[in-house]
């Protein structure tokens, strides 16, 4: 009993089951039905060293203050809902720990460039409506399955050429991130030229000379300026900053 | 005008502004920098034609990329319909001001207009 | 109401940090080719003082060729030097080139766009224009 106990003393001492750190959580709270602007308020909330900041969010509307608004859903990278600035960056809020960011305080806002509904809740609106003008579906005179099924057969290396922007969530991470979006609310911006140019680099697809005139304007791909933050901030790899110049190479003629 | 054009055209002046800039500079190598600038020399200068075209395609060329910049620059700042034409009709204008201020400088010198 | 856009505005365009040096080298061209079409006027406009005879010339001189005036001329050769030079990086990037092959991603999805050989040649930018601004330093007062 006494060793068990001596053994119980031990483990407590040099392993904390719980680290007890607190940090301070600056949420910007901004309803623009009665606001003039957005004001910080500060919540003091622990974490641990798997607590990501949507957690922290969510333990503050449970515990501290209701009414934050905030927009998440599968709190696993995959729905893109819960983008917000984080410490000055977007970011997925599901997608960062808390114990990465190397910070007491950790300021959270909604993403720039896009409109505040509420809180840190922006309207996508504009994605979503730039996106579709991109066409983003297979464009072909011959999609009908007729009943002598056919196959669009792709290689693997064909498939390898546009996988990789496919697998864009529209979080508005890299609409966020862009300096051509901060001042010009008409650019494409670079999720919707990614997108177009992963229909490009589908072989399924006919539609390249219709999306290409419909980038080719003096809001569209030639406001891209390839400072890259688009990629730098994309949480799935998609890497927007090498779609749009592979697209813009169809453009200039360095690829056909 | 397509934006594709003007972007190869931004992409084009660029391109052969290096070249000719970069010929323009050596030019003042060529002797003592101070003493490249003295009056006479530079009037020789342009009193040589091959050196004197180099010059107006500099004027054109640079003229051409730097208020094409200016004018993505200004476009990117705001928007609205009136408000980019008259940014892109003011860039040409300045545009072809300064291409006209500067040919007049290096067309009189180089005929001894001095 | 109009809805609040939002837009981050001139602040966030202008602000170099937070994103890599890419985003330096953004800024970095913009604030050069802007200050080099304002001395290209400024040159355009000195230069024709020569069509009112050599008094006018020395006196432009005068104006130009002073400790200030030759600082202010080691400026602009590195603004010229880096504006070209990366200019030319992005050239290339535009077209496609040395963007990095798109391939399935895998964690912890490092962009291939945002690959070492464009770091480099923006460092190597700045470093030519550097270079250029000695060299330039040395002829202007080596004399």
């Amino acid at each position: 009993m006494s060793e068990a106990k001596q053994i119980a003393e031990e483990k407590s001492t040099n392993e904390p089951i719980s680290s007890a750190k607190t940090i301070t959580l600056r949420i910007a709270k901004f309803n623009p039905k009665h606001d003039s602007g957005a004001e910080f308020a500060n919540f003091k909330v622990p974490y641990e060293r798997w607590t990501t900041v949507l957690d922290a969010i969510l333990d503050v509307k449970k515990h501290l203050d209701h009414s934050v608004a905030v927009r998440y859903s599968c709190r696993q990278a995959s729905c893109g809902s819960c983008g917000m600035k984080i410490n000055g960056r977007p970011r997925l809020a599901c997608f960062t720990k808390i114990s990465e960011l190397n910070s007491d305080v950790i300021t959270v806002e909604p993403m720039n460039n896009f409109p505040i509904v509420r809180d840190l809740v922006v309207n996508f609106e504009r994605l979503f409506a730039t996106h579709k003008k991109m066409q983003p579906f297979i464009i072909r005179e011959d999609s009908e399955i007729t009943s002598d099924t056919k196959e669009f057969l792709q290689t693997p290396e064909e498939h390898e050429k546009y996988i990789q922007f496919a697998n864009c969530i529209k979080c508005g991470l890299c609409n966020s991130a862009c300096p051509t979006m901060a001042t010009d609310s008409s650019f494409m911006g670079p999720q919707a030229l990614t997108q177009a140019y992963r229909y490009v680099a589908d072989n399924r697809d006919k539609g390249k000379d219709k999306r290409l005139k419909i980038i080719d304007d003096s809001h569209g791909i030639w406001r891209c300026h390839f400072a890259g933050s688009c990629s730098q901030v994309c949480p799935k790899g998609v890497d927007p900053a090498m779609g749009i110049q592979l697209l813009r190479g169809y453009l200039l003629g360095f690829r056909k | 005008m397509r934006e594709s054009i003007v972007m190869k055209v931004h992409y084009g002046t660029a391109l052969g502004s290096v070249v000719l800039v970069a010929v323009h500079i050596l030019f003042r190598l060529t002797m003592d920098f101070s003493e490249s600038l003295q009056y006479e020399n530079v009037v020789a200068n342009y009193q040589f034609i091959p050196y004197a075209i180099l010059l107006e395609l500099v004027l054109i060329l640079l003229s051409v990329h730097g208020f094409n910049g200016l004018r993505v620059i200004l476009l990117e700042l705001k928007q609205g319909r009136s408000y980019e034409k008259a940014v892109t009709y003011g860039c040409l204008a300045a545009m072809a001001g300064l291409i006209a201020y500067g040919s007049k400088t290096i067309l009189m010198t180089s005929m001894g207009m001095t | 109401m109009k809805q609040n856009e939002n837009n981050e505005g001139i602040k966030g365009m202008a602000n170099p940090g937070r994103y890599g040096i890419e985003r330096v080298a953004y800024w970095l061209m913009r604030i050069t080719g802007l200050g080099l079409l304002a001395y290209f006027i400024g040159h355009v406009y000195e230069t024709s003082s020569i069509l009112n005879g050599k008094e006018a010339w020395n006196s432009m001189l005068e104006l130009t060729q002073t400790t200030e005036g030759h600082i202010f001329l080691t400026l602009v050769i590195g603004m010229c030097v880096f504006h070209t030079a990366n200019g030319i990086r992005v050239m290339l990037g535009h077209g496609g080139i040395g963007v990095g092959k798109p391939a399935r991603p895998d964690y912890p999805y490092v962009p291939a766009s945002q690959n070492t050989m464009h770091k480099l040649c923006i460092y190597a930018s700045i470093g030519l224009a550097a270079l250029a601004m000695m060299y330039g330093l040395s002829v202007l007062f080596g004399e």
